[in-house]
């Protein structure tokens, strides 16, 4: 009877309005440039590009995860693959058809809406699972009990020959689609006809946003800042009420879940997954991506997997390497590690917030010489003095999201 | 019995190995908390001048290791002082996916220099010499091995004890302030921390291929270093003596369980992981390790 009706509390009116992933006209456009490009590699790019385009994609989720619980989160994690290979093994056996050829292991053949999601499920329960033991530690023993994780997960994978086909390796994976339809076979729908891999596309493009949007958004939370500020500093963090456990656990479930699923799209996408496609390479290559692009930013997961995971394959696929660099045996994967192995030094000592903040200085130095070019002395001036606050918030930012007190001088 | 022998003296051997590379993790720790993980590449890398020196240059095996254990000292040096002088004061991720850098791109390098055709596996005796005791064999590689890591200890206990730089690292190593304060050179102690695991990291790397009985020498050797992150967690990060008795430690349940294995019914490869178990059963006991010491944080 007297139970108090809750007021709708107004949002606070002096509330800036946040910098959401697509509100500022700038990055609309630049999201809508990306789409043409994505658009026209679609339609007429041919089937190679399409297929590197899904794999890194795929990976994108993948270093999505990782930077939940590297990037935001802070928290080190040399497993990530494991997680991926949990999820893509879950999927095969949830979603798998008959064996494929004798040996193969083989599947209950349930629908994509079960084993797409299931996957995600499995590697998020495992990930609670070990997470209240590997969250004990900090820092250097985090990253080397996550390390411990990846030789685990390879002895588990080569054992459960049931599942996982042992060392040959599984090749019974599902295929996504809808009643009789599959992308393995596809049929014309509405007089659409595309390729496998076209469908594959369609199906990522909106998954990859879906997690981008996801990720990006909860940063923004409560939940969010409890991550960024245990990052920061636990000890601070704790005292100012944030409960460490739960926060780190949160982002550990939340990256391992999104890990099951980029494993799980990964092995629908190339057919087959022996232990050692989820080594500790592999780990490394995702770190690799996020610190390139750009650590705790969803941009930078998306730009850092496309840098690490699509340049080597177009390199490979279209023997893009100069004759006498292959003529030695140098593939595009050697030649890549060379390269982002430096990259991976070269933007941590110069630039930690990687392509991303690359980005963003460049165009706050553009920002800076239009409006010196505009106006005379006065509205230059005016300009600067404009500029100058945001900019300042914007360096702030920047070393919030990196942990770096001082970033050098523009 | 014959067996169980033979597996606690190559247990021992492997241990010896994993002693060395898990010194050299303990060293730049200890000046500089932080922990290297392209230690395993500075492995391959030194292996790697030790077989081209031994099998392309003609050199004895003394001079090529000589020539491997310098260029991976430089190494460590340079990096050190190019890349890693610019990172003090970082989170320690940071300086983890530095390394990791690093190690990609040394791992790489060796890799594409190796191509298709790998030298033969450096090490002081022919792989079959052996002495036998009854029916146990004593491969002269494997005690070589062990001769050589006592010897390495205790020129790095007198190192640390007797002279004055090693007063220094070990200073450092307790306060850095205070050794600042006292006019220690701190980028001196780093270097040479660097420099000696660098060094370290070669006689162990020649050692481990030696003892693991490959006739060629593999590019994995990097990755099987890794094995020596339970060394150093069993020890303690910050333990030198701890370093050892982890090291001899990881590679007696190593072996042990590589030999007892099969007749088992825990399936094929368990002993890549048994270290690890061993590693996260101590760190759930004792979150420091054996030997190292708690830290008391600051805000």
């Amino acid at each position: 009877m007297s139970t108090p009706t809750p007021v709708a509390s107004p949002a606070p009116a002096s509330m800036p309005a946040h910098s959401g992933l697509f509100r500022s006209s700038r990055n609309r456009g630049l999201l809508l440039g990306g789409l043409i490009v994505l658009g026209v590699i679609f339609l007429f790019g041919g089937d190679g590009w399409v297929s590197v385009l899904n794999f890194t994609m795929v990976m994108a989720i993948a270093a999505l995860g990782l930077n939940v619980l590297s990037g935001y989160a802070g928290q080190i994690s040399l497993g990530i693959a494991f997680f991926m290979g949990v999820g893509a093994y879950t999927a095969g056996w949830l979603g798998g058809g008959k064996p494929l050829f004798p040996g193969d292991p083989s599947g209950l053949g349930l629908s994509f809406l079960i084993w797409l999601p299931a996957s995600g499920i499995a590697a998020a329960l495992i990930g609670a699972l070990i997470g209240p033991t590997a969250l004990r530690l900090k820092g250097f023993y985090l990253a080397i009990v996550t390390l411990a994780l990846i030789f685990i997960g390879q002895y588990l994978f080569i054992n459960l020959q049931s599942i996982t086909g042992g060392t040959q390796g599984r090749y019974n994976f599902p295929t996504p689609g809808f009643g009789d339809f599959t992308f393995a076979s596809p049929v014309p729908i509405l007089g659409l006809e595309f390729t496998t891999n076209q469908w594959f596309f369609l199906l990522l493009l909106p998954l990859l946003a879906l997690a981008a949007l996801f990720v990006g958004n909860v940063a923004r939370t409560r939940t969010g800042r409890a991550w960024q500020a245990v990052r920061d500093n636990e000890v601070a963090a704790s005292i100012m009420g944030v409960n460490l456990f739960e926060a780190k656990m949160g982002a550990f479930i939340l990256s391992s879940f999104l890990a099951g699923i980029a494993g799980a799209l990964y092995a629908s996408l190339t057919g087959i997954a022996t232990p050692t496609t989820w080594n500790l390479l592999l780990s490394i290559q995702l770190i690799a991506a996020i610190l390139i692009g750009g650590v705790a930013s969803v941009w930078g997961s998306i730009l850092g997997a496309a840098f690490v995971f699509a340049v080597p394959v177009a390199l490979n696929t279209f023997s893009l390497l100069p004759q006498s660099a292959s003529s030695t045996g140098v593939s595009g994967g050697d030649l890549s590690a060379i390269f982002y192995g430096l990259l991976i030094i070269v933007f941590l000592l110069f630039e930690p917030a990687g392509l991303v903040g690359l980005i963003r200085r460049l165009r706050t130095a553009s920002q800076r010489f239009d409006a010196r070019r505009k106006g005379g002395e006065t509205a230059a001036a005016m300009a600067s003095s404009e500029h100058e606050t945001p900019l300042e918030v914007e360096r702030m930012d920047l070393a919030r999201q990196t942990g770096v007190s001082q970033l050098p001088d523009q | 019995m014959t067996t169980f022998i033979q597996l606690i003296f190559s247990g021992l051997a492997l241990g010896c190995g994993y002693a060395l590379i898990a010194l050299g993790f303990t060293i730049i720790y200890k000046a500089s908390e932080v922990i290297n993980f392209a230690q395993g590449e500075f492995l391959l890398v030194g292996t790697f001048i030790v077989a081209v020196a031994m099998f392309s240059w003609r050199v004895g095996f003394i001079l090529a290791l000589l020539i491997g254990i310098a260029a991976t000292a430089v190494i460590g040096v340079v990096f050190e002082r190019i890349v890693l002088q610019r990172m003090i004061g970082r989170p320690p991720f940071t300086i983890i996916m530095v390394t990791i850098g690093l190690d990609v791109l040394l791992l790489t390098v060796v890799t594409i220099l190796v191509g298709g055709t790998p030298p033969a596996a450096p090490a002081p005796f022919d792989s079959l010499n052996a002495i036998t005791v009854g029916e146990v064999k004593f491969g002269l590689n494997a005690i070589a091995s062990m001769i050589v890591t006592a010897l390495v200890c205790a020129a790095l206990y007198a190192f640390l004890r007797f002279t004055r730089y090693g007063l220094a690292m070990r200073a450092t190593a307790i306060d850095q302030e205070a050794a600042l304060a006292m006019g220690i050179n701190i980028r001196t102690v780093y270097a040479l921390a660097w420099g000696i695991a660098g060094a370290i990291a070669t006689i162990g790397g020649v050692f481990l291929s030696a003892s693991s009985n490959n006739a060629l020498f593999d590019v994995g050797l990097g990755q099987s270093a890794l094995a020596a992150f339970p060394a150093i967690i069993l020890g303690g990060l910050d333990s030198i003596l701890g370093a050892v008795v982890g090291g001899i430690t990881i590679g007696l349940v190593y072996m042990l369980t590589q030999g007892y294995e099969s007749s088992g019914f825990l399936g094929t490869n368990f002993h890549l992981i048994a270290p690890y178990l061993v590693m996260i059963v101590v760190l759930l006991i004792r979150p420091y390790g054996l030997f190292g010491k708690r830290k008391v944080e600051r805000i």
